[in-house]
């Protein structure tokens, strides 16, 4: 039985270093579920997270691999109790007049908003923990879903405290080597 | 590992080219010796390496010089370098830098690249050799830049040479070779992602002396990163002082001395009797820069079922990667090996001293029945006399550098191995065609040494064209080959797992009383090199043949040792079985005495 881990990995902004991440998972034999890159607040250092469903220990060793690359600069497991976890999802779902009501109503329901509307559909964005997206795709389901479009998760630890802090726990075993 | 790549001075700031800059930076980085073949993209920086002191060897095939590369790096312990143009040059290189990245060997590849306004359009000799090489190297570079070509140098020196030793990849196009520029040589490295651990933590090191200290049946299981670290000696005291039976894996034959008493051999798939039971019957395995290879475990779930383990290692990422470790410490065996004397010591001062007597005793007497031995052929020559006799005539001073299959094996078990870097062989990759480019590298890192490349007829005539550049070049390696006119390792697989159907494994280089046709002749194709071939068939005439080569010291030499062929290696641990089931020969396991073990 394996279990999803979420890792926030900063990584020197250097060409090609999505590349190397995507590589190594693909060469050690790990699927990446979710990978979302972006800036973050020091220009040369970008932020990666990136979700793995995989058991402890390959876990561990999937971890000391992206280490060892030289521009991986920092990795953290982020325990979902102790982060705030998110997802993007746009959503185009069928409607027509009899419908437009219920869907609307969904969207509500679900702190979701509307951002383009067409006679025959409407495009939904909505935010949140992927348990929070799924329960919203469900209820949307009936009505047909036309098209769906996710980004990967993003996350960020509660608190204070910054990635960069020596005090946040880091994934064990992870020196650089 | 150290050396510090970075310098304190920095050049006066001229305008040059950035093939002139890059040359700069190899001086600067204190290379003495690239091995290489210029072609389009790399064209601009052969122009200045013209001009430099540094030593161009000019190789016949791309893997040749990346091979060479790597033995000029494992008999020196520096950097080795080669350099080759863009597509296919790259690519040529690829089985080398694979190869380098197995086996932690610290090379530089340098590789043209197409201009960069034509990257990624499918240019003429274009490859995305970066890309192609991510998996396999340690590092890897695409200079688009010529500013940044003494970074880049300066950075690459560093990561290939320290930490876990591996190949960094330097691609630079064409256009920044041509560009002018200027040359800074760095001051400071900045890799804020490279930091490798090299002292081992002080916790870690107590519990690992505890461990050992508590321990029955103790066994120190080494690995190729005691020679990477230089660690012999440290070795050597610890194993002497606790009495310490010592196994040596393939690629750390050298490290311990063969000749000890406490040496038990190599284990592993042909490894000894006394190696393999060692492991087997263990409570403490020892890890000193091993890494649980699975031609070592043989079967994982099977292997050294009783036995805790202290993993020593300069890379986190191979501790508790195959087996879990009790006491994992991460740094560099030279620092760990001395901390862990240190500690014992002071237990052994208060009288806590491990007592390994019955052990010891029990796997010398396995060592003394078991020893690694063969039976001679009625008629013919014995494969393994003949390195038995290369090793007794040119002694542990020689380099012996051999290619893949069963000659590696029959030199990991007959050639008598007494000091580190004596011993050099394509162990993780199991290339074969290592042997004669390596050797042709570590010939020229080592010039005042004797160079045998030991080859199999197979993997010979993956890579004999070096010949060409050593006989040019003023390199007298000799080679012997073994010649038992078949890929002898596959062969001998048939024999026992295929029925002996030999499914194309004949290849035909052995002589008409065989059925062979002796293609290619070896001798003569040493003759067509410039080399002195020379040919021996008998034990009669082995010595002397061996001794007359020896005598050669202005060319190459190959003996054509025409062996019998149905020799196997033995012991075996047949792949994905329990190292308790080796065998000593077909169909005949040791004995083991005394299951209370």
């Amino acid at each position: 039985m394996t279990t999803q881990h979420t890792l926030s990995v900063l990584v020197e902004n250097t060409p090609g270093v999505l590349a190397r991440v995507s590589s190594l998972f693909m060469r050690r034999g790990f699927n990446i579920e979710s990978l979302a890159v972006g800036p973050t607040e020091i220009p040369e250092i970008s932020r990666m997270t990136i979700v793995v469903n995989v058991d402890e220990l390959p876990l561990e060793q999937v971890t000391k691999q992206l280490n060892k690359l030289v521009n991986v600069l920092k990795i953290v497991e982020l325990d979902s109790d102790a982060a705030v976890e998110r997802e993007l999802m746009l959503i185009k779902v069928k409607t027509d007049a009899a419908t437009r009501g219920q869907v609307l109503e969904t969207v509500q329901l679900f702190r979701a908003k509307v951002v383009d509307v067409a006679t025959d559909a409407v495009t939904i964005e909505a935010t949140g923990d992927s348990g929070k997206l799924n329960a919203m795709l469900k209820v949307l389901e009936p009505f047909g879903i036309r098209e769906i479009a996710q980004s990967g998760r993003v996350a960020i630890g509660r608190g204070a405290r910054s990635i960069t802090d020596r005090s946040l726990r880091a994934v064990p075993g992870t020196q650089a080597g | 590992m150290t050396g510090q790549t970075t310098s304190s001075s920095i050049e006066a700031s001229t305008t040059l080219t950035g093939a002139q800059s890059l040359v700069r930076a190899l001086e600067h980085a204190e290379v003495e010796v690239i091995f290489g073949i210029p072609g389009g993209a790399i064209l601009p920086a052969y122009d200045p390496l013209f001009d430099s002191s540094i030593r161009h060897i000019l190789v016949r095939h791309e893997q040749g010089a990346g091979h060479a590369a790597q033995g000029y790096a494992m008999t020196t312990g520096r950097v080795g370098v080669c350099m080759a143009t863009s597509g296919p040059g790259a690519t040529n290189l690829v089985t080398a830098i694979a190869d380098a990245y197995m086996d932690s060997v610290p090379i530089v590849a340098i590789t043209g690249q197409v201009s960069s306004a034509l990257i990624g359009t499918d240019g003429f000799q274009e490859a995305d050799i970066r890309g192609i090489t991510m998996p396999i190297t340690k590092h890897s570079y695409l200079v688009t830049d010529p500013a940044q070509i003494p970074r880049v140098i300066a950075e690459a020196f560093h990561i290939a040479g320290t930490g876990r030793p591996g190949p960094v990849l330097v691609d630079i196009a064409k256009d920044a070779l041509q560009a002018m520029t200027t040359f800074e040589w760095p001051n400071d490295l900045a890799l804020p992602g490279y930091r490798p651990t090299t002292h081992p933590h002080g916790k870690q090191v107590r519990e690992a002396a505890r461990l050992i200290v508590e321990s029955k049946r103790p066994v120190l299981y080494v690995g190729g990163g005691v020679i990477k670290a230089n660690a012999s000696a440290e070795l050597l005291r610890l194993a002497e002082a606790y009495q310490v039976p010592v196994v040596t894996t393939l690629m750390a034959l050298g490290a311990f001395p063969d000749s000890h008493e406490l040496h038990l051999g190599m284990p592993g798939m042909h490894g000894s009797v006394a190696a393999v039971a060692a492991l087997q019957k263990s409570d403490l395995l020892i890890n000193l820069g091993a890494r649980f290879d699975d031609r070592v475990t043989g079967n994982l779930d099977t292997f050294a079922p009783l036995a805790k383990v202290i993993h020593a290692d300069i890379d986190p990422a191979e501790i508790s990667k195959n087996r879990h470790a009790d006491v994992p410490i991460v740094g560099d065996c030279q620092e760990v090996i001395a901390d862990l004397q240190t500690v014992l010591d002071a237990l052994a001062e208060d009288g806590e001293k491990g007592d390994f007597t019955a052990w010891r005793q029990q796997m010398l007497s396995l060592k003394a029945k078991y020893p690694v031995a063969y039976e001679p052929p009625a008629e013919g020559l014995a494969p393994q006399t003949v390195i038995e006799r290369l090793s007794a005539i040119a002694g542990p001073e020689a380099v012996y550098v051999a290619g893949v299959g069963q000659h590696q094996m029959w030199s990991a078990s007959f050639v008598d191995f007494e000091r580190p870097r004596q011993w050099l062989n394509s162990g993780g990759a199991g290339t074969m065609g290592y042997a004669v480019p390596a050797a042709m590298g570590a010939q020229v890192g080592s010039p005042e040494r004797v160079v045998w490349a030991i080859d199999g007829d197979g993997c010979f005539q993956m890579t004999n064209q070096e010949l060409a550049t050593c006989a040019l070049e003023g390199i007298p390696v000799k080679v012997a080959v073994i010649n038992n006119s078949s890929l002898g390792m596959v062969r001998q697989w048939q024999t026992l797992f295929y029925e002996g159907r030999y499914s194309n494994t004949d290849l035909n280089t052995g002589p008409e009383s065989i059925g062979a046709r002796r293609i290619p002749d070896f001798v003569k194709l040493a003759d067509a090199y410039g080399c002195v071939g020379l040919r021996c068939d008998s034990l009669d005439d082995l010595d002397a043949t061996i001794e007359k080569a020896m005598a050669i010291t202005d060319r190459p030499v190959v003996i054509d040792f025409v062996v019998e062929r149905d020799a196997m290696v033995w012991p075996m641990v047949a792949a994905g079985t329990s190292n308790d089931d080796i065998k000593i020969a077909r169909d005949l396991a040791p004995e083991w005495e005394g299951d209370d073990l």
